[in-house]
């Protein structure tokens, strides 16, 4: 937790919070991807070779792209000068500090959950992408699987939504 | 002295971080390897554009350019010149910010791909246990770029060239990584050092390159296709087609930025080029047991060279395709084959050593082609071409 953890926290927290503030939606989006890559590198800067690359991949190289494309097909990038506010805001706060506090919830509790004497004071565990790739493909393979089907799933029903709008206009 | 030769980049490397304190020689040694990195091949990109103005030139029956120095051979200097001397032009409507950052961070992606590409004996970068899916990530980042470049000009040209080429580099994403991931399964890591390894040995004075079996020959076809479209190079560069849309997503960008494009671009292609050749074509090692004692790295480097070649002469050859084309060709002709590939890939794995696993292996790949290739062309209705709206 040196000198460059502090450099990566601010360099994530500066893009989540301009996603917010700015106006405009595509510079939010831009934003945001700063944020996913600061994260990305927060995993390397831990070790986690292998989340953060998924992390680059996944998000700056997929999420991203589908966001941006989100906000160009649908109403075109001109946002209104004095920015976009939901009515909802204080429920929006409400679930995300919500989200928040039962993610830091689970994290701290981790620490007891880990082997050992004194749970997190001890090394952390060295795990390589060979180790990760073989709990993937033996241990976890049932649950990879579900969430492949999922994915499927999703993926054909979109495509079926899609196909349906497309006949409705013609 | 052969050995030496082989070695003379580390050599040299080692020779010249040797004269710093103790404490510095660790950084002092990458920083030379960045520099190094973005000093050769920027000066490959100038060969291969002029190789690319010379051959396209004969390839049309024209000169191509001659007028600078010997041959024109110094072309390049003159373009790099031209470029840096010429107005940088922003139009008054353009997203300043985005549209300055779009180009300068294209470059650098590109640059950190040549980070982990093994370029000769000991001579990569940073040794990563998962390398490939480094690059990957690295090279999933060059569409935001294309996006930025094309959204921050408020050109609608511009924007339909990056959506254009976004939407193209997505759906060649999946089949090249596809196609990467059968090296992956037969040598059992992500290291591209180690991939580079597991072919260079030799049965009978012949390499066990990935390209010389079944599954390899189908995969780098695949992964070829993949890079050319990843890339946007032609046949697939559609999405800076000068016919529709001026330039596509750079039809804004004069002087240096545009130049930045170009080398991006370039740079690209030789990185890849240098991608395919660790996963297929065996990295560093030599074509035969013989021509070992040539250096190393000159066969990475001539590898590279002559895909940049095959690049060139496609350009001259093939026609562009239609958007439309483009999308089935990618979802409904590779994708399919590499996820067979992988099936096969799993075959040959598991059929130990025998020569039935070449027989199977290769029978359906080639059936799973020719089936493919019939059905869709007799769906398409490829024959004569019937014209709807011009007659």
């Amino acid at each position: 937790m040196g000198f460059v953890f502090y450099v990566i926290v601010a360099l994530t927290l500066a893009g989540a919070l301009a996603a917010v503030l700015l106006k405009n939606t595509v510079h939010c989006a831009l934003a945001l991807t700063v944020a996913f890559a600061g994260l990305a590198l927060q995993f390397l800067e831990l070790d986690a070779q292998f989340a953060g690359f998924a992390q680059i991949l996944v998000y700056v190289g997929a999420v991203a792209i589908l966001v941006v494309f989100a906000i160009l097909l649908t109403r075109g990038s001109e946002t209104p000068k004095d920015g976009v506010f939901s009515r909802t805001w204080l429920a929006g706060l409400a679930i995300a500090a919500a989200v928040f506090a039962v993610l830091g919830w689970a994290v701290l509790g981790s620490a007891q959950a880990l082997p050992g004497p004194g749970g997190a004071r001890t090394a952390p565990p060295t795990v390589t992408v060979l180790q990760i790739g073989n709990a993937l493909m033996s241990r976890y393979v049932l649950p990879l699987e579900i969430v492949a089907l999922l994915l499927t799933a999703a993926l054909i029903g979109a495509v079926m939504v899609a196909m349906h709008e497309k006949a409705g206009t013609q | 002295m052969f050995a030496n030769l082989d070695q003379i980049f580390v050599l040299l490397k080692q020779w010249a971080v040797g004269w710093l304190p103790a404490s510095w020689q660790a950084a002092a040694g990458v920083l030379l390897c960045v520099v190094a990195i973005i000093c050769v091949f920027p000066g490959l990109f100038a060969i291969t554009v002029l190789l690319e103005r010379k051959g396209l030139g004969r390839m049309q029956n024209r000169y191509g350019p001659n007028r600078v120095g010997i041959f024109g051979i110094l072309q390049p200097v003159a373009d790099g010149i031209k470029s840096l001397t010429k107005e940088d032009l922003v139009p008054l409507s353009a997203d300043a910010v985005v549209h300055f950052i779009a180009p300068v961070f294209l470059v650098v992606v590109v640059f950190m791909g040549y980070a982990v590409l093994p370029m000769g004996r000991n001579m990569t970068l940073v040794h990563l246990d998962a390398a490939l899916l480094f690059y990957f990530a690295i090279g999933a980042s060059t569409e935001l770029s294309v996006f930025m470049a094309g959204w921050s000009s408020r050109n609608k040209y511009s924007l339909l060239g990056a959506m254009r080429a976004v939407a193209q580099m997505i759906s060649y994403e999946v089949p090249l990584l596809m196609s990467s991931v059968a090296v992956v399964m037969i040598t059992g890591s992500l290291s591209l050092d180690k991939i580079v390894a597991a072919q260079n040995q030799y049965t009978w004075g012949l390499p066990h390159w990935y390209i010389f079996t079944p599954w390899g020959f189908a995969g780098f076809a695949m992964f070829a296709i993949a890079a050319t479209a990843e890339t946007n190079r032609s046949p697939f560069d559609l999405p800076e087609g000068e016919s529709e849309l001026v330039a596509g997503y750079f039809t804004e960008y004069s002087g240096f930025k545009f130049a930045e494009f170009f080398l991006g671009e370039y740079v690209g292609m030789l990185s890849i080029s240098g991608l395919g050749t660790t996963l297929f074509l065996g990295g560093w090692s030599s074509p035969l047991a013989v021509l070992g004692w040539v250096p190393s790295w000159f066969w990475f480097f001539a590898k590279i060279m002559l895909s940049m070649c095959v690049y060139i002469w496609m350009r001259g050859t093939l026609p562009r395709l239609r958007q439309d084309q483009l999308m089935n060709f990618a979802w409904k002709f590779v994708l399919p084959l590499t996820l067979l590939n992988l099936f096969v890939t799993a075959l040959w794995r598991f059929m130990g050593d025998g020569w039935e696993r070449w027989l199977v292996c290769s029978a359906i790949l080639v059936l799973a082609y020719v089936v493919m290739g019939r059905t869709g062309m007799h769906r398409d209705h490829l024959g004569a071409r019937r014209y709807r709206y011009a007659d």
